[in-house]
């Protein structure tokens, strides 16, 4: 038998499953875990993204697994929509398992060889959720990563707040993929065959298509955090382990966008233009409350999460705009749009899982996640700070980083909405346009609370001068990650290159014949934009050696070390520093209706005045908090029925059995 | 002769059924309730064994073996027993008192007969005139269910309900497939092990063997 890509990826797949079982040999050995199987994992991981990388450029190929129930043998298929996802996989999980390796520490909850198990399993699992290829397999797989992330989030399980963050997790992981069956409902049109091949070849009526659509865009936005289905996330990727809470935001998230684009380009084929408006509305919302909502967080792990929401917001924004091109038949656009989503999917996933381990190591350095007792790290954790530096410029979108590439072909792609033949939409996109860019800029001014208030400035805490740089597995983690944060925006050409058979199978174009040359980037034409990071980051290297060297030529011998952010203050100390709270606070002020804000302001005679603050979602208590209450009222009526009695309850069956034999014949 | 009188046989058989089901509706003490339960069992054999004679169905006498085996010697041994065992000869007490369920009784075998009534018409099965009287026999064990409050009795009553569905699988298709048979058998027997350990455990919690205790096992 020819081995294909596909039969390369899931042997992967059974590589990684086999390593989970492998934990199990010694369940509580640390070291046999961490020294060994997740390295291994590691390995497994790049070998994936390499096989992935090859198969985007190859067509697609399919096969039927000897596995399944009788008459529903599974389904797989690899084409270039799965291989990208797939790279996006192999390539983060290889730095996170790396890290992984010398993340995990003997605790309290989950021993580490069933850890071992429920990561590899996720891990599995997300790549069978990629090749799955038909209802029936998807479903299993998409099912298999939600209860293995739901072990993996409630590792410290004795404590009461991680288990209700697992249990809203469980519980909107649930209500999706029940609505994401129902999508596949609508898409069967009534016939048993429950292949993707069958769906694609139907044609589904316009009402059947966008139930499909609507189904989908809720199942799958749930599983992305998308507003009003975000709750769960903050809560969730701060009660997981750092590793955990890098693979949920840099890669689970990124299977909803998978579906979602498998389920609205592939299977229904053509979209109606309106449904893009709908996803970029709700796209826009969730980017703008997410980075709105980050801004005014102190605990750092709740702000990266909130920083997701707002990035799932984003690529949700270019998906409608993608599909609002489509719909309109303007497929050049559509290409445009689509690369630029699936590019920002890449960008985000490596940066956001960096930041996501830097702040493990952070914590495993200081064991405090409030922004308000760190500060001064980059003194003590070199390394740590530098990898972080990287990421904070990707993911706030400053050139020459990765974010910056993906977040100019998307506001590229919304200037030119004015060529769309529908009045309101031709006056209303250019706003969302405006939406975009302030998001980027709020991202870029949270990121700086970020980075400045953890690693600059001075301790907060005294003990953090025991703080200790992390170590080597961490750091090798760290340094694959930064790396591929740098690489990505440095050749854009490239990996735009990359995502075109993507963009040609989806919308029939492809934008990679525009790239110019392998220096610059024209989305469209080269009069109108262009763009090269290789020279950007040429001449801001250039700049900053000329300048050092200047000062090191003019100014030398007469350095003078400060506390830093001293301001000339010649007595000032770590709490009169901008701390966390102060500075959103611009940011809350002028958001001020987005929140349900709580303040604790210290009495004038207080001995140990401490200034707290919390801000709510109003959604919670709109919209969640009505519907819990809702389902308390209708299930206290079900205890009705509830008597104790076996007598009443074999009643209950004699009734049913007898209403049944009168009635229903 | 034999061959001459054999649908009546039949029909008599099944009169004996019914008139087992509800004498064990009306019976109070434990022990008679064993026995009755055996003499159903006992009729039932009977009766399969005499279908099977009559349309040559040799797996019937497969099925007439086990009910033998199964319902008329080991599980009232094993009830007999458990009884020994649990020290509960007293008489049974019912929900609603016996005539009333005799009344209920009474409505429900005519609901039966008239329910079997266009399936007896679709079978061509030489027993099909007794379908009316097995279901009866289900819909009968199924109240003596309701109406005991003792677990022993209940227990009694799902497995003459077994009983009941056998007789009518019997009665409208010769008998289900020896597979499920077995199977059923074999849930049977583990269903009886399974309840009687539910006895001890509800005895040792309860100090008897009263369902109605159950009750403050409910959610408040």
């Amino acid at each position: 038998m020819l081995a294909t890509p596909l039969h390369d990826v899931l042997a992967a797949v059974c590589a990684w499953l086999a390593i989970g079982a492998l934990g199990l040999l010694r369940v509580g050995s640390i070291g046999w875990a961490t020294r060994i199987l997740y390295p291994a994992g590691a390995i497994v991981g790049l070998g994936l993204a390499a096989i992935a990388l090859r198969a985007i450029f190859e067509p697609a190929a399919s096969m039927v697994l000897p596995l399944g129930l009788p008459d529903l043998p599974l389904h797989a298929r690899l084409d270039a929509l799965s291989a990208f996802f797939l790279l996006l996989l192999g390539a983060v999980s290889a730095g996170v398992s790396v890290y992984a390796g010398g993340y995990f520490r003997q605790t309290q909850g989950t021993p580490p060889g069933l850890i071992c198990l429920y990561f590899h399993v996720f891990l599995a699992s997300m790549a069978l959720v990629m090749v799955a290829d038909d209802a029936y397999f998807f479903m299993l797989a998409w099912e298999t990563m939600a209860l293995s992330s739901f072990f993996l989030v409630t590792c410290d399980h004795d404590q009461a707040e991680i288990r209700r963050a697992g249990y809203l997790y469980l519980l909107i992981a649930h209500l999706g993929a029940i609505t994401i069956l129902l999508c596949f409902g609508a898409l069967l049109a009534g016939a048993g065959d429950y292949t993707f091949e069958h769906m694609r070849s139907l044609q589904p009526s316009a009402a059947w298509a966008t139930a499909a659509f609507l189904l989908a865009l809720l199942g799958f936005g749930a599983k992305a955090g998308i507003v009003p289905l975000h709750v769960w996330l903050p809560e969730a990727h701060p009660a997981a382990p750092s590793p955990v809470s890098a693979l949920l935001s840099a890669v689970m998230l990124k299977t909803a966008i998978y579906g979602l684009i498998r389920v609205t380009l592939d299977l229904i084929g053509s979209p109606l233009w309106w449904w893009g408006v709908i996803a970029l509305t709700l796209g826009l919302v969730s980017a703008l409350g997410g980075i709105v909502f980050a801004a005014v967080q102190t605990d750092m792990k709740r702000l990266l999460a909130y920083s997701s929401i707002e990035n799932v917001g984003l690529i949700f924004a270019g998906f409608g705009l993608t599909l609002i091109f489509h719909g309109f038949g303007m497929g050049a656009l559509a290409a445009l749009a689509l690369t630029a989503t699936l590019y920002h999917c890449l960008n985000h996933a490596f940066y956001k899982s960096l930041l996501f381990l830097c702040t493990g190591s952070v914590l495993h350095a200081t064991r405090e996640r409030s922004l308000g007792r760190l500060g001064g790290l980059i003194h003590r954790m070199p390394w740590v700070a530098w990898c972080a530096l990287i990421g904070t410029i990707a993911i706030a979108g400053l050139p020459p980083s990765n974010g910056f590439a993906s977040e100019w072909l998307l506001l590229q792609a919304f200037l030119f909405t004015p060529g769309l033949p529908h009045g309101y939409l031709n006056m209303l996109v250019p706003v969302a346009a405006a939406a975009v860019a302030l998001t980027a800029a709020l991202s870029g001014y949270v990121m700086v609370k970020f980075f400045g208030v953890v690693f600059l400035g001075q301790h907060r805490e005294a003990r953090l001068v025991e703080a200790h740089e992390a170590g080597i597995w961490e750091r090798a983690g760290l340094a694959w990650l930064a790396a591929a944060c740098l690489f990505l925006g440095l050749v854009p050409a490239t990996v735009i290159g990359l995502l075109e058979p993507i963009t040609r199978t989806l919308t029939g174009y492809g934008i990679g014949n525009l790239a110019q040359g392998w220096l610059f980037i024209a989305p469209i034409s080269a009069e109108r934009a262009s763009y090269s990071p290789l020279l950007v980051f040429v001449v801001t290297a250039l700049l900053v050696v000329a300048a050092w060297l200047l000062v090191r030529a003019f100014y030398h011998g007469r350095v003078r070390r400060a506390a830093p952010w001293g301001c000339g203050f010649p007595n000032q100390d770590a709490r009169m520093q901008d701390s966390a709270e102060g500075f959103g606070q611009p940011v809350r002020q002028v958001f001020e209706p987005f929140f349900r804000l709580e303040q604790h302001a210290p009495a004038p005679d207080d001995a140990r005045p401490r200034y707290s603050e919390s801000a709510e979602d109003h959604l919670w208590y709109w919209l969640y908090l009505p519907v819990a209450r809702g389902v308390e009222r209708l299930t206290a009526l079900v205890t009705l029925l509830q008597r104790g009695r076996i007598s009443v309850y074999l009643a209950y069956s004699f009734a049913t059995l007898l209403a049944l034999l009168l009635f229903v014949r | 002769m034999l061959q001459h009188y054999g649908p009546q046989l039949i029909n008599l058989l099944a009169s004996l059924m019914l008139l087992l089901a509800f004498a064990m509706l009306a019976q109070r003490r434990i022990m008679s309730l064993i026995n009755l339960f055996a003499a159903q069992g006992f009729t039932l054999f009977l009766s399969t064994a005499l279908v099977a004679w009559l349309t040559d169905q040799s797996h019937l006498y497969g099925s007439a073996l086990l009910t033998l085996v199964l319902k008329v010697i080991a599980l009232p041994w094993i009830l007999h027993r458990l009884i020994r065992r649990l020290n509960v000869k007293w008489d049974v007490e019912t929900l609603i008192n016996i005539p009333s369920t005799m009344l209920i009784g009474i409505v429900l075998v005519i609901l039966a007969f008239n329910l079997a009534l266009p399936i007896a018409l679709l079978a061509g099965t030489l027993t099909k005139g007794t379908l009316g009287i097995a279901l009866a026999c289900v819909l009968l064990s199924f109240l003596m269910m309701i109406t005991r409050s003792k677990a022993v009795p209940q227990v009694i009553g799902f497995l003459s309900m077994e009983n009941g569905l056998f007789f009518a699988a019997t009665a409208a298709a010769y008998g289900m497939p020896m597979v499920i048979e077995f199977g059923i058998a074999l849930d049977v027997l583990v269903g009886m092990v399974i309840l009687g350990i539910f006895f001890f455990r509800i005895r040792e919690r309860f100090d008897s063997l009263d369902t109605r205790h159950l009750e403050k096992l409910k959610e408040h």
